[in-house]
């Protein structure tokens, strides 16, 4: 009976600070924000409710060409960061010594320590045309003025894989962390090649760490707006610059309310279509163990 | 014909050797057992044959082939890994033919040679049943059927039923004794477990810090060890300290702590005046004294009732226990604990070796 008793009340104090967190930061805000797309001006401090912010995004191609641009982007950011981030987490789970392991893992943290802003100035400082890299490829007499390597696509795309290959590796560390060395020595022992190894047993057995980390980088580099907006500029054509744009410099909080529902909706949509499409689940990958 | 031999194998991690110069033979068909105590090296040695570890030096050959250069995947030895590796994301049947499709057997075959191989380890039908849900002595037999099923020259089991419990250790080991025989297929089992290599082995290897020191069938090993270590390792032994006295015709006078006794000299470097060991086996130990035989005299410490392993403690002058055969089948002769008694043994029955230093 105590016991019992004691469990509900630790579990009540556990869950508070998360059901608070959740509800006031999470769910109210997003209730809010969904009302607010609702509502249609119809003049001054009159409103009604209705669909014409949505009708309006479709109607301008301009919105929704961003919003799958920014898709798009974001799907080659979380592929680059896949496929840099997992040889990095192979290679601390299963081939570095056991000593150095958790060294190698904190490395990967350190840049966590410094802020998304000041990373993104050190991006800056690197390519600007008077910046470092620049300077050097002049130097060595490989061009000879010097050349703007910001507000590109490619450099859009690398600044955010630097940004969020962190939250890819993690995952995929702890994942290939768990799995036993005998099961590759039993696939190889068994005749597997090494390609045959790694496609019918390590991924497989990452598949949890995978989908969790493509799930996070995507969601976070779709909802980025720092390193997008500073390495790729005015024309970067991010849509949360749509947003921010449509609530502090339009000041029309209705559309862009109306935008950032779409971006949580259409990004939902397509973690889902991903999981679909490679025959995973949420429950049996990360909801697993 | 051998379908393994090693040939002065050794392995170095750094300066500290795992495994010193080793050399054997299996058989054809036969059931051989490497048996030694946790850390002597056992798992460094299967690894080598399996291909993970490169030999610092030696030969191992298969059907008479060196291996050396071929790596893991085309060697044709497979593992029964210590906690069987079955991959937890392939079902039953899956498991079974992730190495025929490694081989690029058609599917029919595939199908059909699954299906086959569960049938003879007694487990037919189980191909869509998920790893998890079998028990611990299913999930044994399918890691054997999983390597079985490639037909290996060599299956090398590295102490496969340590996991389990012992009831099922038990028929475990009748029932992998029996699986190669069905398989009729060369097996090198690894243990620490005395009474599994005894059990399953045609012959066992004895290892002790990364050596071998004796490869025999179960019957030599037990009758006629080798070397102190063997002794001591293979089957119950009683165990006492000494000196030697004198030696006449192989059998030595040794002072121990309990009085004078003579035991057959065992190994060349048991000479007058050497530190022994004496080991003399319970079931040699009877109560009373025989003819031309050893004795000595203590005092009931208790009874151990174990069926036809029963035994009795007896406690001698120096304080030592001995353990000695309770022959419970004539009814125990009515002993109790703190009764005065004589035993003895046969002069034979008891060996020295030269004290390890
Ligand atoms: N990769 C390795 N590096 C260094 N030492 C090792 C390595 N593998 C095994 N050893 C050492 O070799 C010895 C024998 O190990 P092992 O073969 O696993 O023994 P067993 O299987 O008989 O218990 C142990 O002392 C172990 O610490
Ligand atoms: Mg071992």
């Amino acid at each position: 009976m105590f016991r019992s008793d004691a469990s509900k009340l630790s579990l009540i104090l556990l869950m508070t600070p998360f059901v608070l967190w959740i509800g006031l930061l999470i769910v109210l805000p997003q209730l809010g924000i969904g009302y607010i797309s609702l509502r249609e001006k119809v003049g001054p401090r009159e409103y009604e409710l209705g669909l014409a912010n949505y009708i309006d995004f479709i109607n301008e191609p301009i919105y929704w060409n961003t919003l799958l641009r920014t898709a798009w982007m974001s799907i080659l950011v979380t592929a680059l960061a896949l496929l840099v981030g997992f040889p990095v987490a192979y290679y601390i789970a299963k081939i570095a010594q056991q000593r150095s392991r958790a060294a190698l893992f904190l490395l990967c943290l350190i840049p966590l320590w410094v802020s998304d802003l000041v990373r993104a100035f050190g991006w800056i400082v690197l390519l600007r045309e008077t910046g470092v890299v620049s300077g050097m490829l002049q130097t060595a007499g490989l061009i000879s003025g010097p050349v703007e390597l910001l507000y590109n696509d490619v450099t859009v795309v690398i600044g955010l894989v630097y940004t969020v290959v962190l939250f890819m590796i993690v995952p995929l560390f702890s994942t290939l962390d768990g799995m036993d060395n005998s099961l590759l020595e039993a696939g190889y022992n068994l005749g597997g090649s090494r390609v045959t190894v790694f496609r019918r047993i390590v991924v497989p057995y990452a598949m949890p760490g995978i989908v969790a980390g493509c799930i996070i980088t995507f969601m976070l580099t779709a909802g980025s707006y720092l390193t997008p907006i500073l390495l790729g500029g005015k024309n970067s054509s991010w849509f949360t610059e749509q947003i921010y744009d449509q609530f502090i410099t339009r000041y029309n909080w209705e559309s862009g309310a109306t935008f950032g529902v779409l971006l949580l909706g259409f990004t939902s949509f397509v973690v889902w279509l991903g999981l679909r499409l490679t025959g995973q689940s949420l429950a049996n990958t990360v909801a697993k163990e | 014909m051998d379908d393994l031999q090693c040939d002065g194998l050794t392995k170095r991690f750094g300066n500290f050797t795992a495994v010193n110069d080793v050399s054997f033979a299996v058989p054809s068909g036969s059931f051989f057992s490497i048996l030694g105590p946790s850390g002597c090296g056992k798992t460094t040695l299967m690894r080598m044959i399996a291909g993970f570890e490169n030999p610092s030096k030696g030969d191992i050959k298969i059907k008479g082939n060196s291996v050396l250069a071929t790596p893991p995947n085309k060697r044709n030895v497979k593992m029964v890994f210590q906690h069987l590796a079955l991959f937890p994301m392939m079902n039953v049947g899956e498991n079974i033919a992730y190495g025929l499709r490694c081989r690029g057997e058609p599917k029919a075959d595939i199908a059909h040679k699954v299906a086959a191989v569960l049938e003879r380890i007694g487990l037919p039908g189980v191909e869509e049943k998920e790893v998890a849900q079998l028990s611990g002595g299913q999930k044994q037999r399918i890691a054997i059927a999983r390597c079985m099923v490639l037909e290996p020259d060599v299956l090398l089991l590295d102490e496969p039923l340590g996991a389990l419990d012992l009831k099922l250790r038990e028929r475990m080991k009748i029932e992998l004794k029996l699986l190669q025989h069905q398989f009729d297929t060369t097996f090198l089992y690894i243990t620490h477990d005395q009474s599994e290599a005894l059990v399953m082995s045609d012959n066992v290897a004895v290892m002790n810090a990364g050596r071998f020191e004796q490869i025999g069938t179960p019957q030599e090993l037990y009758h006629s060890p080798a070397s102190g270590f063997v002794a001591g390792f293979v089957g119950d032994t009683n165990r006492w300290k000494g000196r030697v006295v004198s030696i006449a015709d192989g059998a030595a006078k040794v002072q121990t702590a309990a009085g004078e006794i003579v035991a057959a000299a065992s190994g060349e470097d048991v000479a007058e005046g050497v530190e022994v060991d004496v080991f003399v086996r319970p079931e040699a130990i009877e109560l009373g004294v025989p003819e031309n035989g050893n004795s000595l005299r203590g005092k009931v410490d208790s009874l151990l009732f174990n069926g036809a392993n029963s035994r009795i403690l007896v406690r001698i002058a120096d304080g030592e226990l001995i353990e000695v055969n309770y022959p419970v089948m004539d009814g125990g002769g009515g002993l109790s604990a703190g009764d005065d008694v004589e035993i003895g043994w046969a002069r034979e029955r008891g060996r020295c070796f030269a004290a390890a230093r």
